[in-house]
């Protein structure tokens, strides 16, 4: 290697190879040594257990957002409290007031608070889910943690988000007559199911959302559609009892998950509709039949919670590997 | 910092090759310190020859298949018209970017990676780290999940440094009590309160790109990590702070660690690394002795 002579790379000699690879080849050394193929995906109940040690980066990570939210605005952490309420005034406004959907609707403003609230937990659950992996790929280059933390912070920021609504909610029950009954304790379990339904949910469009990056400009107009589908700011009977609407429909109008965890709730805070303070029949049947709650509710609102909790957990988990690469 | 060399080994060939400016050493004395340089890389070499590896790179290929290259994926129309006639994206074109490379890396080693740009040098780090797939017939195999520090801005950018510490450490594995009490270490390594006493109150992306890439170093290596590799993350920060983290990366080799390092100054990998591996072109040149194969680099890089 003098610097007279010159280097050629092509002339170099081959170079040196470790005597313990040579002989056994890079397979058995590994073996031999216990290593583990770089990056591969861990069996799924490694893969949780892994996840539980991380608990406290996700809720860690979670806060740190939280607090960083909305730290651009003059008004601060008064924006939690702020846009759920802005929110609320707005669908008042145009379904309240100017379509006059409030007819018939026991208690409109509580029961279009619950839904808004509520569906609006799922709504920016998934579009910062779908973000969450794509937003972060520093973070996920740089260390090495089971990815599914991300899209569950991303559901326990809004979940934090839903807390706040959650006061909105009480201070509404009291404003408008609502006596509190042990009836109201029922919101809980009622929302641990819908956090773990908005996490599994979070999962599934944060793995496409890796893949395909239009993922996040077409969610806003998928869960905007099913909002309206989801009897948030009208009650669902008023179009599944029409005539000619086939049972089936009718059926998934109900079933469907976040239209049935909005009914539960609002059934869990509203009074039932009581005859006599009614002026005719009529009127009181379109009150009952606005807070109706289709049969094994929460048998369905359970299935719902574990299907797409597990369904979305193992689905984000098959591509484990792969978050982070391009 | 009880094993900080009173010379580093850049210096020292410096001052012999007569390129260093004033130094008060006289010429048995600068070939007695090179021979103790010399002596004591050699002794950790054989210490770790026998030592357990900790990432054997085992015939690695990797192959970058770039989707759309050539004609824009970015033109409305372009996209349009490929939905409509329901023809695939039109090229798929491949980079091979490391062709079957193999090497073992063992405890208590610190490894250069040297070779020009694009030669597959930041590839086979990204693989090792396990983010790219190797090809079928290949593997890569590690002890634990290695750490890889790129030159990349801020980990969470609109996060403040405070929580970009708290967070990154519970991230690595850490619980909180454990981050708690690393975090005043980890804010002291960085040295970025020194030039702004409220820097850590501020959000990470209203740091500089080297303020950034030393809070990041700091939190990467203030936990010992069994491998670490860091790409150019050096480079980005001032003199200081690069002695520093080089003697970081000298004791986490010490403790048992295995450190790669990418970089483009020959100095900085004589004074941090042990043994180095050039590569060209998707394939190893040499993989010996850091200065032998530094030194060959450097004459090579001079011939043009």
């Amino acid at each position: 290697m003098s610097e007279t002579g010159g280097i050629v790379l092509e002339e170099l000699p081959p170079p040196a190879i470790d005597p313990e690879f040579a002989e056994l080849g890079g397979v058995a050394l590994a073996a031999k040594f216990g290593l583990k193929q770089s990056g591969k995906r861990p069996p799924l109940f490694e893969y949780a257990a892994q996840l539980w040690q991380r608990r406290h980066f996700i809720t860690g990570y979670a806060t740190a957002k939280n607090r960083s939210l909305y730290s651009n605005a003059r008004l601060g952490q008064l924006w939690q409290l702020l846009t759920p309420i802005l929110n609320v005034a707005v669908y008042y406004f145009v379904f309240g007031i100017l379509f006059t959907q409030s007819k018939g609707v026991p208690d409109f403003l509580l029961f279009l608070v619950v839904g808004v609230f509520l569906f609006n937990f799922l709504q920016t659950s998934m579009i910062n889910g779908s973000r969450s992996i794509s937003d972060q790929l520093v973070l996920i280059r740089a260390l090495h943690f089971p990815r599914a933390c991300l899209p569950i912070s991303a559901t326990l920021i809004q979940l934090q988000q839903l807390g706040f609504s959650m006061v909105i909610v009480v201070i509404v029950a009291l404003a408008t007559g609502q006596t509190p009954t042990l009836s109201w304790l029922a919101v809980i379990p009622a929302l641990v199911l819908l956090s773990v339904f908005c996490t599994g949910m979070a999962m599934i469009v944060a793995r496409m959302g890796s893949v395909l990056t239009d993922t996040a400009q077409l969610l806003p107009f998928i869960s905007r559609t099913w909002m309206y589908l989801c009897g948030v700011m009208y009650s669902l009977a008023s179009v599944a009892d029409k005539a000619g609407v086939p049972h089936v429909v009718k059926l998934m109008l109900y079933y469907d998950p976040p239209a049935l965890f909005i009914t539960v709730v609002r059934n869990c805070l509203i009074k039932a509709p009581v005859a006599a303070s009614y002026p005719n029949a009529a009127d009181f049947h379109a009150a009952v039949n606005a807070l109706h709650q289709p049969a094994y509710a929460w048998l369905f609102l359970l299935f719902w919670a574990l299907a797409f909790g597990v369904g979305g957990f193992v689905y984000f988990w098959k591509a484990e590997e792969q978050y982070g690469r391009g | 910092m009880a094993d900080t060399p009173k010379v580093l080994p850049s210096q020292v060939l410096r001052a012999i090759q007569g390129k260093e400016g004033e130094h008060s050493y006289s010429e048995e004395e600068l070939a007695g310190l090179r021979a103790q340089i010399i002596e004591e890389r050699a002794k950790r070499r054989a210490e770790a020859a026998t030592s357990q590896p900790t990432v054997i790179v085992d015939n690695l290929n990797i192959i970058y298949r770039i989707h759309g290259a050539g004609t824009g994926r970015g033109s409305a129309t372009g996209a349009l018209s490929r939905i409509v006639s329901r023809r695939a994206a039109p090229t798929i074109r491949e980079v091979h970017a490391v062709r079957g490379i193999s090497f073992v890396a063992r405890r208590g080693e610190s490894i250069g990676l040297i070779g020009r740009n694009g030669s597959g040098k930041s590839t086979t780090l990204a693989a090792i780290a396990g983010l790219l797939p190797p090809e079928k017939g290949g593997g890569v195999y590690t002890d634990g999940q290695p750490s890889l520090l790129g030159i990349n801005a801020a980990l969470m950018p609109d996060l403040t440094g405070e929580r970009n510490v708290i967070v990154g450490c519970l991230a690595m594995g850490m619980s909180r009590v454990e981050a708690n009490d690393r975090y005043q270490g980890i804010v002291d390594f960085s040295r970025i309160q020194e030039t702004n006493p409220h820097a850590m109150s501020l959000p990470m992306k209203a740091y500089s790109s080297g303020m950034a890439a030393r809070l990041r170093f700091a939190i990467a290596a203030s936990r010992d990590q069994d491998v670490l590799m860091i790409d150019e993350a050096l480079a980005t920060g001032d003199a200081k702070f690069q002695a520093q983290s080089e003697q970081r990366i000298r004791e986490l080799r010490a403790s048992a660690g295995t450190v790669f390092v990418v970089s483009h100054s020959m100095a900085a990998i004589r004074d941090t690394c042990d043994r180095a591996i050039w590569i060209e072109a998707g394939r190893i040149l040499m993989d010996a002795d850091v200065d032998e194969v530094a030194d060959a680099y450097e004459a090579w890089s001079k011939q043009g």
